[in-house]
């Protein structure tokens, strides 16, 4: 996958900056080139576009974001926009209602991890809304597994938990015309999966990571 | 354009402007070499910090007004959208009020400026507490959520008269016409910024020097009687004393410059016990970086609307 920046994304990241005023905190962390998955809550459109663009540019050329293929390739500037401008990985959303068995799930769920992987590949990081949805922005949801185990799969990449708020009020799901209220991002401290830990235990670690990061409390 | 630079008591305006802040960068460095506690220097820092934010903010006052009409009031119109930007992001609103915050911000706020720059008067005066108070209910009420109902079309009614309706009064003095003032408006415009700023800055500084009965403290520790007694008789003293840069006799310029002061402590008072009742401390605090631009006009918006309507109805024919 090429690592420029697009231009069409260069200019949706300022429009997005703008509308959203955010105002950017690492509070756990240093922006790093290392690779990473940064993870973090799922309220509105504009939650990639803004986390993406508080990354320093050489992070962002290498930072994609995973898109839900039956939502982002349903339209064709939809697509146009993950793939070409964003560059984003496409996955499946795992649902177990879709299996019809839960062996057939469960190899779904490995090939989606194997191809997060791939993405990461040596140099890469992602953006990733483990919650699978946007919410209302109101608490953080359960977190899908695909983090866990994407966690397990590549022990060597830092998972770092994102808060992004406000955003839900500025163009929330249902809604294409935003309106222009502040918002802020906190980054916190990266985790890892500790050893035996067990995957819900570490699933709701990652999301009480993400919601204890949250600095004005609920609206 | 530029019109304003040939004007000789405006630049004599500006001059005062620039040598007050002159003088309070020197007393802000002697008294930062002078202090060694580290709980002064938080206060000398801060004072500092604030003298430095006036240099900024006199400078983009003084760019938009020498550029003319059009600069003030795309000066307002930005401070308005960021006052009203800060109002509405720490007011609670709801998923059911988003497209009447929508309209608000970019049809509502857009048109009252337009409104006054082709200066139409009557539309300008009825625009948002006829019509968009008017409009704001119903399109709440459409999007089906009634929580809270009252209150938040209440809390965007009340954002918008204030940010927007009575702060769009400040540049509309510039398209009054005066008799024997015609071109000098944009003296007016500073004299009211100037007179409510100082009385917010001299409420400050005597309240900081002498201040010890608190007149609401619930509201806000740091408004004392001897605070606004100072800072209103120094700043209507400093307002008299302008009256030759205004259509104004000294003891009218008095009388404007006191009721200015006065209403200018109410905005501030109101705009507190907003924020006591949101739980924070300043409008910036919460959103740092952002500037607390509320903060900073709260006096502003309440004095502006007041002084428009009589100056127009004393000394516009």
């Amino acid at each position: 996958m090429s690592n420029h920046i697009h231009p069409i994304a260069s200019l949706l990241a300022a429009v997005a900056r703008g509308i959203s005023g955010v105002q950017v905190q690492w509070a756990g962390c240093e922006p790093d080139e290392r690779q990473r998955i940064y993870f973090a809550n799922h309220s509105s459109h504009l939650d990639f576009v803004v986390l993406w663009s508080a990354l320093p540019s050489e992070i962002r050329a290498k930072t994609r974001p995973i898109a839900a293929k039956d939502y982002w390739e349903a339209t064709p500037l939809r697509r146009y926009l993950t793939q070409n401008v964003f560059h984003a990985v496409f996955l499946e959303r795992g649902s177990p209602a879709k299996a019809k068995n839960p062996e057939e799930h469960h190899f779904a769920g490995r090939y989606v991890i194997e191809e997060m992987s791939d993405a990461l590949g040596t140099e890469n990081s992602l953006i990733l809304f483990p919650e699978g949805t946007r919410g209302t922005g109101e608490k953080v949801g359960p977190f899908r597994s695909g983090l866990y185990h994407l966690a397990v799969r590549r022990p060597d990449v830092e998972l770092v938990p994102a808060y992004l708020e406000n955003l839900n009020r500025i163009l929330p799901k249902g809604e294409f015309l935003p309106v222009p209220m502040l918002s802020l991002l906190t980054f916190g401290k990266p985790l890892h999966v500790e050893p035996d830990e067990h995957k819900d235990d570490f699933l709701e670690r990652a999301r009480e990571a993400v919601s204890s990061l949250r600095r004005i409390g609920s609206a | 354009m530029f019109q304003a630079i040939h004007d000789a008591k405006l630049v004599w305006l500006y001059g005062g402007v620039l040598f007050l802040l002159l003088i309070s960068t020197l007393i802000g460095n002697i008294l930062r070499s002078r202090h060694r506690t580290d709980a002064s220097r938080t206060t000398i820092d801060n004072l500092n910090a604030r003298i430095r934010a006036w240099w900024k903010m006199s400078a983009i006052f003084a760019v938009a007004v020498v550029s003319g009409r059009v600069g003030s009031l795309i000066l307002f119109a930005i401070i308005s959208f960021l006052a009203m930007r800060e109002y509405m992001t720490l007011v609670p609103t709801r998923r059911g009020d988003h497209r009447t915050l929508f309209w608000s911000f970019f049809v509502i706020m857009p048109l009252q400026y337009y409104l006054v720059g082709i200066q139409w008067y009557v539309l300008f005066a009825i625009m948002i507490p006829v019509l968009a108070c008017i409009f704001i209910p119903p399109s709440i009420a459409i999007a089906g959520d009634t929580e809270h109902f009252l209150e938040r079309a209440s809390k965007i009614q009340f954002g918008i008269m204030v940010c927007v309706y009575s702060l769009s009064h400040a540049p509309a003095l510039l398209l009054l016409k005066i008799p024997g003032f015609e071109g000098h408006d944009a003296r007016l415009l500073l004299y009211l910024v100037v007179v409510d700023q100082m009385s917010d800055v001299l409420q400050y500084v005597w309240g900081k020097l002498i201040g010890k009965h608190k007149i609401a403290w619930r509201v806000s520790p740091n408004k004392t009687w001897e605070g606004f007694v100072g800072g209103v008789i120094s700043a209507t003293a400093l307002g008299t004393a302008l009256w030759w840069a205004t259509p104004f006799t000294p003891l009218q310029s008095a009388g404007m410059s006191l009721m200015i002061c006065i209403l200018g402590f109410n905005g501030s008072l109101v705009m507190s016990a907003i924020k006591r009742d949101i739980g924070i401390k300043d409008f910036g605090v919460v959103i740092e970086g952002h500037g607390g631009i509320l903060d900073r006009i709260d006096s502003l918006c309440f004095a502006a609307p007041i002084f428009f309507h009589l100056v127009r109805y004393y000394f516009v024919p």
